[in-house]
């Protein structure tokens, strides 16, 4: 899992290397349109940051024992999960340009879309540990696919700050 | 406490039971035997050097004459491409993965990699990618802009046809294969090794390897950013490298060499690790400067990569692209000195004996030195302008990677297929073998140094007479002729071999390493006992090797040790000095892995086609595939196993 990790977050690094490369090398103001708006990606970035310290709850729930709040852990987080897919779909649609329109367009749509995607695989994954916890398999001293869809989830989360620094921050300070 | 037992008491029936793939087709598409998935690797990748050397043969008979028309420039363009991305990506590094496949579990007393099932799912999609690639010459549409795919003749505007499409989810589609093959070698080498086998005792071959798999982890993403890029531009109308809508060429190439430098040594580094292995035992003692070797072929990995990144950030002018193997040798330089002092030292304190895979090892430092120098002299920036996209460069690109790698596998086909068909190869037919590679070699590249000087650009159809071109490159045409048939050569030793050889036995070149302990073949369960190792060479134990004065002190344990029967089940131990060994249950064959890798081309055609309905079924079983993949096990398992990294194995 580490490893997988290890070679996804590099994964951003590369895309994020274009985004900062290219915006560089731009005559242009970059984004074209100005910054891009935070209205909704900051409320949205606290609603992922959330997630993640609800998930980390739940898994310190059955490091004691307890399946309630585990399951209640992981109900959580997917919903939070699934509000910010949302919000990043309509995020998605509020933009003026798309993309096709100019290099920046189809960084911004490639990045957040690899992203969303992985939002996608931790909410799966999220799902089935979430089966196994209703039906009870985890226990205080065995649950270490509870602690590997949390790395997984936490990197997700920690990714998305890369995102969000690098693409909503970033241009307004260069 | 687990069974104990000597080698000659264990339950051998037992365990075979549990270990042997059953016979008959579902076996053979659903095992996960480290042997025959390595076997299926070597056969394949070898496959792909054959296809490449036909390609390339087409190519030097096209250029033997000036104005020959054997081919159009079209068509030349697709053989160089296609020749490059074949030696370069289905062939170099797979061949090497097959021998780790094969040979790691052996070398460090385990009964499997750490995941069994990647393991599958990494030889499938290698396979696949491959048949992905070569469906591209039946449709005349293969990638034409050589291997490394520089923009913008990349893009639709100036490439309209599949060519670069194949390329890009070509690649993309391998990477899968290699970045999770990788990821099982990280794995296997931190935690399958057997009691006593710390990493101060490791062949250098798996510090080769653990080097490339680093960089395999970090440096791939780069390539599949490219190339999901270059796909995303090519057929959605988006927007990276052309700099009409505020992309840049440069972009492709930046994210191009941060994979393509690391490459370098991941084809590289292994096969120098083979080479370490297989001296000593032909100079009968231990390795000089072990420490060194192993400690600079990591430092080489880490470096080289941390450097090349520094390079691009820092630079940003556009000559990676033919300084890249230039930059190579510099880099390379101080580990790849170290090494070669160490492989002489070896021979020159040792009693040599020169059987075929010691021929070739010799070979291997003769055409490495060569191609080195070459190199040192390419990373002269003025030269460099001189010669650069002239033969000088494909001359030197042949030396390093006919020498470092080619002469390295074909050292280690010698040497260790016995293990693997449990016969010895001709050494006769292995003399003609060597001289004819070792001679056609350096007849076919040489000249082309010449070819350069004198101004020949590569990847030209043809050439102008009267230039004082045609000597050089009818030369080259002729070594290259005479090094295609030092390969058949070995083909046909092989063959000879697997019928008529001599039998090996376990240890037929008395050497050092857990490998040569099994039956060759081993059987499906390797060890019947977990060893436990308390020294670099545990089979010399005993002996008075090499100017030692008294005979390696006995530490080892070989043939007596834990049975571990109770389903399939392995010895895990401590990361750094094997110790604390916990026994570990094994997934068994399933047929999963094939079936993603299936998906996963299904997906890769519909994109390459425009048949969505195609992806759709791809996506939908690679979602099957991975369910079905985790759901089985989930609820089984040892306390150590749980759901996932079971599920995950
Ligand atoms: C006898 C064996 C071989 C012969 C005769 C041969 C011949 C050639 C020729 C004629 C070219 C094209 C030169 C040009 O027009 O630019 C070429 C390119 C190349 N070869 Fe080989 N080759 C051989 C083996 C190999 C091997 C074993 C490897 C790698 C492991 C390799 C890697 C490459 C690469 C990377 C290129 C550059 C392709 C490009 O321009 O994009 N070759 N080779």
């Amino acid at each position: 899992m580490v490893w997988t990790i290890a070679t996804e977050a590099c994964l951003f690094v590369y895309l994020l290397f274009s985004f900062v490369y290219l915006g560089a090398q731009q005559r242009g103001p970059w984004p074209p349109q100005g910054p891009l708006s935070l209205s909704l990606a900051l409320p949205n970035t606290a609603i992922l940051l959330l997630s993640s310290g609800v998930y980390m709850w739940g898994e310190r729930g059955i490091r004691r024992g307890s399946q309630t709040q585990l399951r209640v852990g992981l109900l959580l987080t997917f919903a939070l999960g699934a509000v910010f897919a949302v919000i990043q779909g309509i995020e998605w649609h509020s933009q003026s340009f798309t993309a096709q329109s100019d290099a920046f367009g189809s960084l911004f749509f490639t990045i957040t879309g690899f992203h969303g995607a992985h939002v996608i695989v931790g909410l799966l994954l999220n799902a089935v540990v979430q089966i196994w916890a209703w039906r009870g398999t985890f226990t205080a001293d065995r649950h270490l696919a509870v602690t590997n869809a949390g790395l997984y989830w936490h990197f997700v989360d920690i990714a998305w700050l890369f995102v969000f620094a690098t693409l909503y921050l970033s241009p307004r300070w260069m | 406490m687990e069974m104990q037992s000597t080698v000659s008491d264990a339950p051998t029936e037992t365990l075979r039971r549990i270990w042997e793939t059953p016979s008959g087709i579902y076996g053979q598409l659903a095992t996960v035997d480290h042997k025959t998935i390595g076997k299926r690797y070597l056969v394949t990748a070898f496959l792909f050097l054959l296809i490449g050397g036909l390609e390339a043969g087409i190519m030097r008979a096209q250029l033997t004459r000036p104005g020959e028309h054997l081919v159009t420039p079209e068509v030349y363009n697709q053989l160089f491409s296609m020749h490059g991305m074949t030696m370069m990506f289905w062939y170099a590094s797979p061949i090497l993965s097959g021998f780790s496949n094969y040979l790691w579990p052996l070398m460090i007393g385990a009964r499997d990699m750490a995941y069994p099932r990647v393991n599958a799912l990494s030889y499938w999609t290698f396979l696949l990618s491959g048949i992905f690639l070569y469906t591209s010459p039946f449709l005349g549409q293969s990638p034409n802009d050589g291997w490394f795919a520089y923009a913008p003749y990349s893009l639709g505007l100036y490439n309209a046809g599949l060519n670069m499409d194949f390329y890009a989810l070509g690649l993309i589609f391998l990477g899968i294969s290699t970045t999770v093959g990788a990821i099982n070698f990280i794995g296997t080498l931190i935690n399958m090794r057997c009691p006593g086998l710390s990493m101060s005792r490791l062949p250098v071959f798996m510090y080769g390897t653990l080097s490339a798999s680093l960089s395999i982890v970090f440096a791939l993403p780069a390539l599949t950013v490219a190339c999901t890029f270059l796909f995303l531009e090519r057929r959605f109308g988006m927007h990276f490298f052309a700099v009409e809508h505020g992309g840049s060429a440069m972009l492709w190439q930046h994210l191009f060499w941060m994979f393509g430098h690391p490459w370098v040594y991941v084809v590289v580094l292994p096969a120098m690790g083979m080479v370490s292995d297989i001296i000593p035992v032909f100079s009968r003692r231990p390795l000089v400067g072990y420490g060194f070797v192993a400690g600079s072929t990591i430092a080489t990995g880490v470096i080289g990569f941390a450097v090349w990144i520094h390079h691009m950030f820092a630079t940003g002018v556009p000559m990676m692209a033919m300084t890249v193997f230039s930059g190579f040798s510099f880099l390379i330089a101080i580990p790849s000195g170290i090494a070669v002092s160490a492989w002489i030292a070896t021979i020159w304190t040792g009693r040599p004996v020169f059987k075929t895979p010691m021929l070739f090892s010799l070979g291997f430092i003769v055409v490495f030195v060569i191609g080195g120098v070459s190199g040192v002299v390419t990373a002269a920036v003025p030269y460099d302008w001189q010669v650069s996209d002239s033969y000088f460069i494909v001359a030197h690109i042949h030396y390093v990677l006919v020498g470092i790698n080619v002469f390295a596998v074909m050292a280690a086909l010698y040497f260790w297929l016995p293990k693997i068909t449990g016969r010895l190869l001709s050494e006769r037919l292995g003399r003609w073998n060597f001289w004819m590679m070792f001679v056609g070699v350096n007849i076919a590249f040489f000249p082309m140094h010449v070819a350069g000087i004198l101004g020949m650009a590569r990847r030209v159809y043809t050439y102008p007479a009267g230039v004082g071109l045609e000597t050089v490159n009818l030369a080259t045409t002729v070594g290259a002729a005479i090094f295609a048939v030092g390969i058949l050569v070995f083909v046909v030793n092989f063959l000879w071999s697997i019928r008529r050889g001599a039998l090996a036995g376990p240890n037929p070149w008395d050497a050092a390493t857990l490998e040569w302990t099994t039956s060759s073949p081993p059987p499906p369960y390797n060890f019947a006992v977990i060893p436990t190792v308390g020294s670099r060479d545990p089979l010399w134990e005993g002996r008075v090797i090499g100017e030692a004065p008294s005979a390696l002190a006995l530490r080892s344990t070989l043939f007596s040790g834990p049975v571990l029967d109770h389903g399939r089940q392995t010895m895990t131990t401590s990361a750094i000095d094997a110790a604390q060994p916990v026994p570990q249950s094994m997934p068994a064959d399933s047929p999963w892995p094939l079936i993603l890798a299936l998906a996963i081309a299904a997906t890769c055609y519909g994109l390459l086609f425009g048949a969505w309905w195609l992806v759709g079924v791809g996506i939908a079983g690679t979602i099957v595939a991975l369910a079905g993949w985790l759901w089985p096990t989930a609820l089984a398992g040892t306390p150590q196993s749980d759901p996932v990294t079971v599920g995950a194995r």
